[in-house]
């Protein structure tokens, strides 16, 4: 057979997927965005890497372009190791910051549910804290993937989200008391710890997260005496019930390095919010006590009470 | 050579991993350790628990910064936000050195969070040697480099790993995190010689040393740091330090993490080969003293 000289023809070279050679940067990228594109493919259900391409080759055939194999593995093979190392570790990542969503969903249509957002939003973060940050506009903008529960879900995602950024954000001096002398509330802009989250969710989602983290633990306790104790209905897995529809603020907030929720009153939470956005304090009350005809509740008693307890909490910092 | 300008003149010992499991005994008991590696990335965050504790452990111990996502040898550009949160905690620890991986990890601003491996080619030694120097230069720091495991080779490599890392240290003008177990592995899958690559590295850059353990399958061996050190890595890590001196030396166990005892105890299996290593050491240097001068 004549071998031919000069270039390949187009067809060679459109099936060409990754660079035959790395002389330069661009063909060192244009390698690693080869590997990158092989190694993130969602995996099978059996945990294997797909064996057609998106273009009905066989993958084998794009692996041997970019690795080389040896007397013990071909190039798929190769490459397979680092697509199961990389679906591994993101999928527990967010099963470790997720149990809201597992609780919801079932750990099987969990798993889908990360794997259909890694897809459509791979980390774009050097840390993989950020890997959730993302989920909950997800979860809204592709509802397949969480109905008949997404209203729950986005509500759980941006709960779960909540938790990450309470837990290493930064702290500010404490505002104190001191501070406030003789300050005047029409001028006066109270601060509030970048830690501090404040959530307006039409689901009651605190209290199930607290339901969730006591199953777990319970599981975790039985888990180190099987030998010893009977397994419990929380044991044999039995669903959470799911919490109905109800209007709930909360701000989930820091002490001491552990992560505390706080249910707020509708007129807190409104007052927290516009202090956020920068109101001084008599707009922020302003925007937070309704106006109402006939008889009004002791607004100021009630106040008074929010303002000593987020003081003491420590939620207004210093610029 | 146990102190050099890649480790900042240091001659820290044996070190373990700072992991979150071990906070509390560490803190409550203050067990007498040479120095803790903290992963940087558990800290490069503004505040919380996490830097509580780390400001906690500075009081009383010495740390160095190991870091798993700078990725010098992806093409893609340093990741200046990255960078800037690195410099301040830096700033922060004091660390002597700073170590990261000689592989790539992020495409198109897109990160794998894995250390993948690098095509050994010329062209791929100098972006990642230029990406060391920038990195160098940003933070202010001496900057060693870690071979990784690996457990694929590619087609365009021009060169073995240990002319790689070779040329890539010497490029940027760095110096060489030794990972001894790395080698292991990597030697077991590609089926090289790892004595061989241990004495044709640059010695005089090996700033500090890794040993783990590993879990062998059917076909190949994966760096899985959940084991005590095997036999043949401390075999390996003895070769190491009589050819490089007496280095710190870092045990990780990063999976199924034992007992802060139990983690200490196997780091300081390493003092027997550092003893080994000082007798050889020494006894040469008796005879060259005792050789007449021609």
């Amino acid at each position: 057979m004549k071998r031919s000289k000069g270039k390949s023809p187009p067809a060679a070279r459109a099936a060409r997927f990754a660079p035959a050679q790395v002389r330069s940067t661009r063909e060192l990228a244009a390698l690693q965005r080869a590997m990158w594109t092989v190694i993130s493919r969602p995996l099978t259900p059996s945990n294997r890497m797909p064996r057609r391409w998106t273009d009905g080759r066989p993958t084998a055939e794009i692996a041997a372009q970019i690795a080389r194999p040896n007397d013990r593995l071909t190039s798929f093979e190769r490459l397979e190791i680092y697509s199961r190392m990389y679906w591994f570790r993101v999928l527990d990542s967010l099963y470790d910051d997720c149990p809201g969503l597992r609780a919801v969903l079932g750990v099987p249509r969990f798993v889908k549910l990360a794997e259909a957002y890694l897809v459509k939003y791979p980390s774009r973060s050097f840390t993989m804290r950020d890997l959730p940050s993302r989920l909950a506009r997800f979860i809204r903008a592709e509802p397949r993937w969480t109905k008949p529960h997404t209203a729950l879900c986005h509500d759980v995602a941006r709960f779960e989200w909540a938790r990450i950024a309470v837990f290493d954000s930064a702290a500010r001096p404490v505002f104190t008391a001191d501070d406030l002398l003789d300050a005047d509330p029409t001028r006066l802009r109270l601060n509030l710890q970048p830690y501090l989250q404040l959530l307006k969710l039409d689901h009651p989602v605190d209290d199930f997260i607290l339901e969730v983290k006591q199953r777990a633990e319970l599981s975790r306790g039985e888990a180190s005496n099987t030998s010893l104790a009977a397994p419990t209905p929380v044991a044999r897995g039995r669903r959470l019930p799911l919490p109905k529809p109800a209007r709930t603020h909360v701000a989930v907030h820091r002490l001491d390095g552990v992560i505390y929720f706080k249910r707020l009153e509708p007129a807190a939470f409104k007052i927290l919010t516009a202090l956020r956005a920068g109101r001084t304090l008599q707009q922020a009350l302003v925007a937070g006590i309704p106006r109402a005809r006939g008889p009004q509740p002791d607004w100021a008693g009630q106040v008074q009470g929010w303002f000593r307890t987020w003081m003491e909490l420590g939620w207004f910092c210093r610029r | 050579m146990p102190a050099n300008r890649f480790n900042g003149f240091t001659d820290y010992g044996t070190g373990i991993g700072l992991r979150i499991p071990h906070y509390s005994h560490i803190l409550e008991h203050k067990p007498s350790v040479d120095w803790f590696e903290i992963i940087s990335e558990n800290y490069l965050v503004d505040g919380g628990r996490p830097l509580a504790v780390l400001d906690q452990i500075l009081e009383q111990y010495r740390v160095v910064q190991h870091g798993v996502s700078l990725y010098f040898g992806s093409a893609d550009k340093p990741n200046r936000g990255q960078l800037r949160r690195l410099k301040n905690l830096v700033k922060r620890t004091n660390t002597p050195w700073l170590s990261d991986h000689l592989c790539w990890g992020s495409v198109d601003g897109t990160y794998s969070h894995d250390l993948l491996p690098m095509p050994y080619t010329f062209a791929a030694a100098r972006r990642t040697a230029e990406k060391i120097r920038y990195v160098r230069d940003f933070l202010e720091v001496p900057i060693c480099v870690e071979n990784v495991s690996s457990y694929t080779e590619f087609h365009v490599s021009e060169m073995t790993e240990w002319e790689f890392l070779s040329e890539v240290v010497e490029l940027a003008d760095c110096g060489i995190l030794l990972d001894v177990n790395n080698i292991y592995v990597s030697s077991k899958n590609h089926r090289f010689d790892p004595y061989a690559y241990l004495d044709n590295v640059p010695h005089e850059r090996v700033a500090q040393m890794h040993v783990a353990g590993h879990t062998k399958f059917e076909k190949y061996i994966l760096d899985t740091h959940d084991h005590p050190v095997l036999d043949p890595v401390w075999k390996l890590y003895a070769h190491a330090t009589r050819l490089c001196g007496v280095t710190a030396t870092l045990l990780e166990w990063d999976d199924k993490i034992p007992s802060f005892d139990e983690v200490h105890q196997e780091a300081l299996k390493s003092r027997e080969f550092i003893a080994e290593a000082r007798e050889v050491q020494a006894a040469g240097r008796a005879r060259r003293t005792a050789a007449p001068r021609t």
